[in-house]
């Protein structure tokens, strides 16, 4: 993210509590700090909606509790997990989701990039930023991005791995709930739960797409993906983020080559 | 290996591997990438779309318990939702609830 971007982030963010940022520059400091800040957190509140929808996903498709707990703790991505749990579920071949896995993750990498520099120290040793890496995801990313920037830099990265504690912690009880609520709440209700994974990917993308390609590019993709699935395509999923992402990105580089 | 490990080994060939292995070369990668360079724009994009793709097909072929529920009660309960999302200032948490609430109330009165 280029300086005005995380400006305008900070910008928006309002007054921060001194007890979060007036801490101890040690990295068990910025940890304890980071689960304290994590808790009052939206983020917090969709993550365990959206991981209940999960559980109770894994329960109807017919994967065990722990198998959807160690997607949450060792995948760490809710898009991820799903096109997963749906792709083996109707028994699609494990080498075309592990693409579509990849292609999804590929919006790890520059999230990763742009938050390391900002908390790194050269004193930082690299099993706290692999831990960091691993607990990258978009929830974690904003609330660092938010944060993070008040603290004494020794803090910064234990406090992330605060944030990131709480956040996949969280989500893996709700994801145990989800899977029970699954079995045992009235259809109508499972039904619901299991509505709430595509109703917060949809708001909180539409929320985060800010460039015209990623949003033309969700646009598409609602209208391209059922299309393509319904024609009974294989890897359809690949084909509904290349001919839509690809879609999206010719557009929105016309439109910037027209004005 | 017995046939009980192999949904676990699945999970780190076609899960795990393929997702973390972006967030390592970020790691390597953590000086001088370009967050606007035209192929992170691209792969974005693509990424976007394929996560468009999950939520579409979640939402018009459901799995499970929400099939059981018509198809534009699903599709309705989404774009209110996302009216909600619009209205209350761009709350993600109002948008969520209201777009559950509608499926629910859809359901009920549809269904």
């Amino acid at each position: 993210m280029g300086p005005s971007g995380a400006t305008a982030v900070a910008a928006r963010a309002p007054t921060l509590d001194p007890s979060v940022t007036n801490i101890a520059p040690t990295p068990l400091a910025g940890f304890i700090a980071g689960l304290k800040a994590a808790l009052p957190s939206v983020f917090l509140l969709v993550l365990v909606g959206t991981y209940i929808s999960i559980g109770a996903l894994a329960h109807d498709l017919g994967f065990s509790v722990l198998w959807v707990v160690l997607s949450t703790v060792l995948v760490w991505a809710a898009p991820a997990q799903v096109i997963i749990l749906t792709s083996l579920g109707a028994g699609a071949a494990p080498l075309e989701i592990a693409i579509a896995v990849s292609l999804s993750a590929m919006r790890l990498l520059p999230m990763v990039v742009s938050i390391l520099p900002m908390l790194r120290t050269p004193a930082t040793k690299l099993r706290g930023v692999i831990l960091l890496a691993h607990f990258t995801a978009v929830s974690m990313w904003v609330e660092v991005l938010r944060l993070a920037p008040a603290l004494p830099r020794e803090a910064r990265i234990g406090f992330a791995n605060g944030i990131g504690t709480v956040f996949m912690g969280g989500a893996a009880t709700a994801c145990v709930l989800g899977f029970y609520l699954a079995a045992a709440l009235p259809s109508l209700l499972v039904g619901a739960l299991l509505f709430l994974t595509p109703m917060s990917f949809l708001v909180s993308v539409t929320r985060g797409a800010r460039v015209l390609s990623d949003r033309l590019a969700f646009v598409l993709g609602l209208g391209i993906g059922p299309l393509i699935a319904y024609q009974q395509i294989g890897l359809d999923l690949l084909w509904t983020g290349l001919l839509g992402g690809s879609a999206a990105y010719a557009l929105a580089r016309l439109r910037r080559a027209l004005r | 290996m017995t046939r009980d490990l192999w949904p676990y080994v699945l999970l780190i060939l076609v899960g795990f591997l393929p997702n973390e292995i972006w967030r390592w070369i970020g790691v390597v990668l953590s000086r001088g990438i370009d967050e606007n360079s035209e192929l992170i724009t691209w792969v974005r994009a693509v990424a976007t779309a394929i996560l468009a793709g999950v939520v579409a097909k979640i939402i018009v072929f459901s799995p499970g318990a929400l099939a059981s529920v018509p198809l534009p009660v699903r599709i309705g309960a989404a774009v209110v939702g996302l009216l909600a999302f619009f209205v209350l200032r761009q709350s993600v948490f109002a948008g969520v609830f209201t777009g559950v609430l509608a499926i629910i109330i859809g359901a009920l009165m549809m269904g």
